[in-house]
């Protein structure tokens, strides 16, 4: 008997599948409306294809050095230069965005886990736990959050997973802030007393009924952080204090052009692009999903 | 105004506790043995009464909750230990960089607001006309240009190829103002830029939601020009609802520095940060990030208070 009620209230998976996949499709259109939006979209596309092809795609041994052909400019062999070392730029750019979209990926899935649940207990419990848990989320916002990484990598070295804590810990106020506003706002409906009624646990309610209503503005929260999370590894990196040579991470790669930007400036140029175009798509699809997401809602 | 600050003050109890905790784990969070860390394998090994007497003045023979409170009663008292590398008191040391930080803070601030207000204003008064564009591009370039390669672009045209400003260092403005100034410029445009490219998006976004509320009509329909209308009412409301956004990138100005401080050999307290880490120097590593983060903490707070004085509606959360 719970169960045909609970069917006649919330509508079929496939029915919710069909709903789904308009959304997306409403949504995309408005991206594509959007000229800057489908920019970005393109960088982050393009982006993405690098990442999982970049072993297809790669010319030459990107660690092998070369001291005769060191800073020698762009040409058919070398198709962006090669570096201080000799090494091919080409192909250590093409490895780059894997680094650093595994480090953004990390370090956003990790935000997302922890600031995801925060979020939605303090929202859904109120009162004392909320309490403490926006506290808590009040005083990881007022430490730098630079300052938070880079304290934190020194000390703990750094590798995958301590990028991955170092930088995803400044993003999870974020999420766990949108989450616990939507729950809030909808913990009150009658569509969640519907769904009490019919005998769902308080769990699968906040998490079935009431979490899918953030989707829209985690995905925003999402994108901006992958451009924030790139940025910081690459700052890491370029201060010394990320991956250890000869990694291929663009920060690294501009750190080592510091001294020899004046014999051949696309040591610096190349990579230094490679991030800012792929920031630039993040933040371009970032607005984009704003405006389909949240129209009302302008930057922060 | 009173009761404000005070409950504001209150408020950063917790924040502050926070703050002293994470600085203090900094040395726990090092793997392996810290004293090891420090010393290096090979001097650990050689001397265990160097080793015990580091560990000693460390304090890492008492149980951790004992060291914190110890730590804490000793950094409440001003002193925040020594530099393991010079044996300077680190409290000496921090406040003798402070002011660089300040000097560059404050005059990428100054640029920051210099080139934000107006480009968001002229951005949302001409929107969609080539000026909107180019102000949003601008602002757009500014956030996905990250410091470090705007520094080095910067530093290749302005210092390497046209020789117009100095690549690095500081001169201290008591001994040549001119040159203090002259050094001064390429960092204050870095660090101001990050800064300004958001405030104008927000000042922007903000004047186009007040020139469409009811009492811009009410201006209008009396005759007011636009021009007044602009300057007199949408204006001041738009920049009062800017100063949290403006609050905001003040704080990142002191977190953010690092990265600039050192492209530009600038001697401030973030590059000291990065000094002590580079010379594995723990106690001074704590005491230059707790300062950072305690000045990032202070200023957040102003900035507030300065909010609830321009607008008093504002209510605590």
């Amino acid at each position: 008997m719970a169960n045909t009620t609970g069917n006649i209230i919330a509508p079929t998976s496939s029915v919710r599948f069909r709903e789904l996949l308009e959304k997306v499709s409403s949504g995309l259109r408005v991206i594509l409306r959007n000229r800057l939006a489908t920019v970005g979209l393109l960088l982050i596309t393009l982006v993405v294809f690098v990442t999982l092809g970049a072993d297809l795609i790669i010319t030459q041994d990107p660690y092998q050095m070369n001291i005769i052909d060191r800073l020698s400019p762009p040409s058919a062999q070398h198709l962006f230069g090669t570096d201080v070392f000799g090494r091919d730029i080409y192909t250590r750019v093409i490895l780059g965005t894997r680094i650093a979209m595994q480090v953004a990926m990390g370090a956003v899935l990790l935000a997302i886990l922890i600031g995801v649940p925060l979020g939605a207990f303090s929202g859904y419990m109120g009162g004392r736990v909320d309490m403490l848990i926006m506290r808590f989320i009040d005083a990881v916002l007022a430490f730098p959050g630079r300052l938070l990484a880079i304290a934190l990598v020194a000390a703990m070295g750094a590798n995958f997973l301590t990028l991955w804590l170092a930088i995803g810990i400044t993003s999870i106020p974020g999420y766990a802030r949108v989450v616990r506003g939507v729950v809030l706002s909808q913990k009150e409906k009658e569509y969640v007393e519907a769904a009490r009624m019919t005998g769902e646990s308080e769990f699968r309610i906040l998490f079935f009924q009431i979490l899918p209503n953030c989707i829209g503005s985690l995905l925003v929260l999402i994108t901006l952080d992958c451009a924030h999370a790139i940025i910081t590894e690459s700052s890491l990196s370029f201060l010394g204090l990320g991956f250890a040579p000869p990694a291929p991470s663009w920060g690294l790669m501009l750190n080592e052009a510091r001294g020899y930007m004046e014999l051949g400036p696309h040591v610096a140029l190349i990579p230094g692009l490679a991030i800012s175009m792929t920031i630039l798509g993040f933040n371009l699809l970032g607005d984009g999903l704003r405006d389909v997401f949240d129209p009302r809602q302008y930057d922060k | 105004m009173g009761k404000y600050i005070l409950k504001r003050l209150l408020q950063l109890v917790p924040v502050l506790f926070f703050v002293s905790i994470f600085v203090f784990l900094i040395i726990h969070l090092i793997p392996g043995d810290p004293v090891e860390v420090m010393l290096g394998e090979d001097d650990a090994a050689a001397s265990q009464e160097l080793y015990d007497a580091l560990r000693k003045q460390l304090g890492l023979d008492a149980p951790i909750y004992i060291q914190y409170v110890r730590w804490m009663g000793n950094v409440l008292q001003g002193n925040l230990g020594q530099s393991m590398q010079t044996g300077e008191p680190v409290w000496d040391m921090v406040k003798a960089r402070y002011p660089a930080t300040i000097y560059l803070a404050f005059s990428a601030f100054i640029v920051g607001i210099l080139i934000s207000i107006p480009a968001g204003v002229i951005a949302a008064v001409k929107q969609n006309t080539p000026l909107d564009y180019s102000a949003m591009g601008f602002a757009l370039f500014g956030i996905s240009v990250p410091n470090f390669w705007l520094a080095l672009l910067l530093i290749l045209f302005f210092g390497l190829y046209w020789r117009v400003f100095p690549t690095m260092g500081y001169v201290d403005p008591s001994v040549n103002f001119i040159q203090f100034l002259w050094h001064l410029i390429l960092p204050a445009i870095v660090l101001g830029t990050a800064m300004a490219s958001s405030i104008t998006r927000f000042v922007r976004a903000e004047m186009l939601e007040q020139l469409r509320l009811d009492y811009v009509r009410t201006a209008k329909a009396k005759g007011l020009p636009p021009r007044a209308i602009v300057s007199r009412h949408v204006l001041k409301n738009s920049l009062v609802a800017a100063t949290t956004a403006i609050g905001l990138q003040v704080g990142r100005l002191f977190g953010g520095s690092t990265i600039v401080e050192t492209v530009f050999s600038w001697p401030g307290l973030a590059l000291l940060v990065l000094e002590a880490i580079y010379a594995r120097d723990y106690p001074l590593l704590q005491g230059s990030v707790l300062f950072l983060a305690f000045t990032y903490v202070f200023v957040n707070l102003i900035v507030d208070v300065i909010y609830h004085w321009l607008d008093p509606r504002i209510q605590m959360e």
